[in-house]
């Protein structure tokens, strides 16, 4: 019974999307307060019946309910209920459940915290937003319904995918999503700013917030991801430029240029249709990575079907979701064009170049990944583009954007004065680069222009990102949330740097052969094999390496990598054992069993990785921050806009 | 800087900026651009022996050697046609096994060995590398450009 409640509050969900976008859409364009006033209500009600199918599945996993064939193929009885709860987005079908449900409870955020928007804009907002969702509920009811029964209902399931066993895969999705979704809402903004044909500088203060947030999301979910490939795949890397991660970080750059170029058009109203332009492509971009991952048309490690069927239909809505946007783009953005100036040296050009690196990069990573399916398509043959052209070519657009940012934090509005700041931050430079030469030499014993570049870029941001902030404090003037978050974040893009530059110059990997009772020396740590055992799991048996790390005869730690077997799908699993360090991460995973009691073993050194994530999340922690200024709290736009601008209402 | 000086800098960095990137760009794409063959084109001598390439196919039931203890490993790729031996040194993928879908990535030899430097092997029992699946189902073989 419970399944059929899910689907049929999928159905109503979807009735009632297309309610808030009919409703919406037109009572905006005839201004009928009647047919406005119907959006809200209806996205509450869409929420409400999403929720309680996406609580029917969820609990249909929880009370293993094999009847239903997306829970028997993708849970079992053995599994722990906490997998069993993410087992509901372990695969297509479910995943798509979950992608409505964060739309819809986007939606519901909007609709409850917009009080103060215009009606017809709001209208308009939510109509989109409708739109999207009733798409996404449309392919989801039609190709992928997780609700379907199974005749005869399974005996038991076939499991969850190992690999998805797992906390950080378990809360990556939802969190991923989050990220991609949001963009949905910044999209709305951009459309309805479009079809009401008025762009002011209270419409970037009323879209930067929720921007932010969605960016803030997509952070935490790739970098979630990258730790969970890190230490799970058993590899030991922690970017592979797949194309399924390539699809997430698209999102990201295009959101990143978004975020700064709508601090340009709320402070000065300037880069209009450009901003309009990043809030389409963001979503178009999250979009894409939807239809790649979904339909298995880039095979990689997360590609879970391979349905053409629903490839046509992804691809149909996306061309219709970019191609009305980019049209109504070229109909209205004309009229909402701006037209002020600014000199070479101001933050305003700091910010453009920000934003055509960044654009730059995620068109170079695009270029990469659809060029097989170029080729493929036009019959050139078969090939792929592997990771070293992505190294090679995001270097490109990266380098003098981590060199700008430096200087561009400092760059005020308008017209900057740098002549004051030219000294410090030589300086800066020189000092970073003396740091960082005999920091790595003494660390490291070897230097590397890579090394060296980074470590130099990373250090000098840091110091950049602290000098504003830190000269406020001592002058004990004020500090905005805003202005705070925004040197935590760039604090991050240095910390980043740094751990991106350190691991990637100076790791480790080694495939040995090891019997018990052998050692290894690597970076200095002895690791020595003491023993193999036997471990049972809940739903798996392991066999237990015990390796003693130890340095100059200290113990270090003792670690035990597994090589799991899982009983149900009886694939193998590496599970590696990592010892976490301020300076480096030791990683030891089992490989195979060689005979005459030898194992294949990989042991990595992996200094600083901690860094790129941590930078990550201080990102994320900076723009959390920024979204939370008081300014966009205030709710009535009632402050006079900032002198210099040249706002005017095409309406 | 007068703004006509100021619009031809900004024009002239741009321009640069942009043919520097191009260049690179194109230079790194062809670089890195590798191709797959299936064993039917390495042994009609399709394959290249000057440069790295991808293999693919199913590891031929049996073939899987191991020197005693030793980390090199030798098995052959198969279309079930033809088949290519492969040598690879170190730890193989989760999912490597006899009958099973393989790409590697690896230089031909003069001998008409394999030497592989990376070992993929699908994270999913039920997988075929797509080529693999392509090349298996008897479409007319294709790969070089």
């Amino acid at each position: 019974m419970i399944p059929e409640l899910g689907h049929f509050a999928l159905i109503l969900a979807l009735c009632l999307a297309i309610a808030q976008s009919v409703f919406g859409l037109i009572g905006a364009w005839r201004r009928q307060p009647e047919w406005m006033a119907v959006a809200r209500p209806a996205v509450a009600g869409q929420f409400v019946f999403v929720a309680l199918a996406f609580g029917c599945l969820t609990a249909a996993f929880v009370g293993n309910d094999f009847s239903v064939s997306y829970v028997a193929l993708n849970s079992n009885s053995a599994l722990p209920t906490f997998y069993r709860v993410a087992a509901v987005w372990g695969a297509h079908e479910g995943s798509l459940l979950l992608w409505i449900f964060v739309l819809a409870t986007w939606s519901l955020a909007v609709a409850a915290l917009s009080r103060s928007l215009p009606d017809t804009f709001i209208a308009r907002v939510l109509g989109v937003l409708g739109v999207v969702s009733a798409g996404f509920m449309t392919f989801t009811l039609a190709t992928s319904n997780p609700f379907l029964r199974l005749l005869p209902p399974a005996v038991d399931g076939n499991d969850l995918n190992p690999l998805l066993q797992d906390f950080a895969l378990a809360v990556h999705p939802p969190i991923l999503y989050t990220g991609y979704v949001g963009f949905a809402v910044a999209f709305a903004f951009a459309c309805a700013a479009m079809l009401e044909g008025r762009l002011d500088q209270a419409w970037a203060r009323w879209t930067r917030p929720w921007t932010i947030v969605a960016w803030m999301f997509l952070t935490i979910g790739i970098a979630l991801g990258s730790w969970w490939a890190y230490y799970e795949l058993g590899w030991g890397g922690w970017w592979f430029w797949d194309p399924v991660e390539n699809a997430s970080f698209m999102p990201w750059l295009a959101g990143t240029a978004l975020i700064h170029s709508l601090a340009v058009t709320e402070k000065r109203g300037l880069f209009r249709s450009w901003t309009l332009l990043l809030a389409i492509f963001a979503f178009s971009l999250s979009l894409l990575g939807t239809f790649l991952v979904r339909s298995g048309v880039l095979i990689s490690v997360h590609a879970f079907a391979t349905d053409p069927a629903r490839g046509v239909f992804v691809l149909t809505f996306l061309t219709l979701c970019i191609g009305g946007a980019l049209s109504l783009y070229a109909w209205r953005a004309p009229k909402l064009g701006s037209s002020a100036g600014f000199e070479l040296w101001s933050r305003e050009s700091f910010l453009l170049f920000n934003n055509v690196l960044l654009v730059i990069a995620a068109a170079l990573i695009l270029l990469g990944t659809l060029y097989p399916l170029f080729m493929d398509g036009l019959d050139l043959g078969k090939i792929s583009v592997g990771p070293p052209y992505f190294r090679a070519v995001f270097l490109v657009p990266m380098l003098p954007l981590l060199s700008l940012l430096g200087v561009g934090m400092h760059a005020a509005w308008k017209r900057a004065r740098l002549a004051d700041l030219k000294r410090p931050l030589l300086i800066a430079v020189i000092v970073a680069l003396v740091v960082a030469l005999t920091a790595t030499l003494w660390f490291f014993g070897r230097v590397t222009v890579l090394a060296t570049v980074g470590t130099t870029a990373g250090l000098w941001i840091i110091y950049s990102s602290l000098r504003d902030p830190v000269s406020r404090l001592r002058k004990h003037q004020s500090l905005s949330a805003a202005v705070l978050g925004m040197s935590i974040a760039h604090f991050g893009v240095g910390v980043f740097t740094i751990g991106v530059a350190g691991v990637e110059a100076y790791k480790i990997e080694k495939d040995v052969a090891l019997k018990p009772g052998q050692s290894v020396t690597i970076a200095g740590y002895d690791f020595a094999f003491r023993e193999l055992r036997n471990v049972e799991g809940p739903n798996y048996h392991a066999i237990e390496g015990e390796f003693d790390v130890t340095r100059n005869g200290q113990l270090v730690r003792v670690l035990q990598p597994q090589k799991r077997v899982y009983r149900v799908q009886t694939s193998p699993m590496t599970e590696a054992a990592i010892t976490v360090g301020w300076t480096r991460d030791l990683f030891v995973a089992l490989g195979d069993q060689l005979g005459n009691e030898a194992w294949s073993v990989r042991i990595q050194y992996k200094p600083l990785i901690r860094y790129v994530w941590l930078g990550a999340l201080l990102m994320a922690f900076g723009g959390l921050l920024a979204a939370s200024d008081r300014r966009y709290r205030s709710v009535r736009v009632t402050e006079p806009l900032p002198t210099g601008s040249t706002a005017r209402d095409a309406a | 800087m007068t703004p006509r000086r100021k619009r031809l800098v900004v024009v002239l960095s741009v321009l640069a900026g942009v043919g520097i990137a191009a260049g690179l760009v194109f230079r790194a794409l062809s670089e890195n651009m590798m191709l797959f063959y299936d064993p039917s084109q390495v042994v009609g001598g399709e394959a290249p022996h000057e440069r790295p390439f991808r293999i693919g196919g199913m590891v031929t039931k049996g073939s899987v050697t191991r020197a005693n203890g030793s980390l090199e490993v030798r098995f052959t790729v198969t279309d079930f046609k033809h088949s290519v031996p492969v040598t690879y040194t170190g730890v193989l993928p989760d999912l490597f096994g006899e009958g099973k879908g393989v790409v590697a990535h690896g230089r031909l030899t003069r001998e008409g060995v394999f030497a592989a430097d990376e070992v993929l092997a699908k994270h999913d029992e039920k997988y075929m590398p797509p080529e693999v699946a392509k090349s298996l189902k008897g479409t007319p073989p294709q790969g070089a450009t």
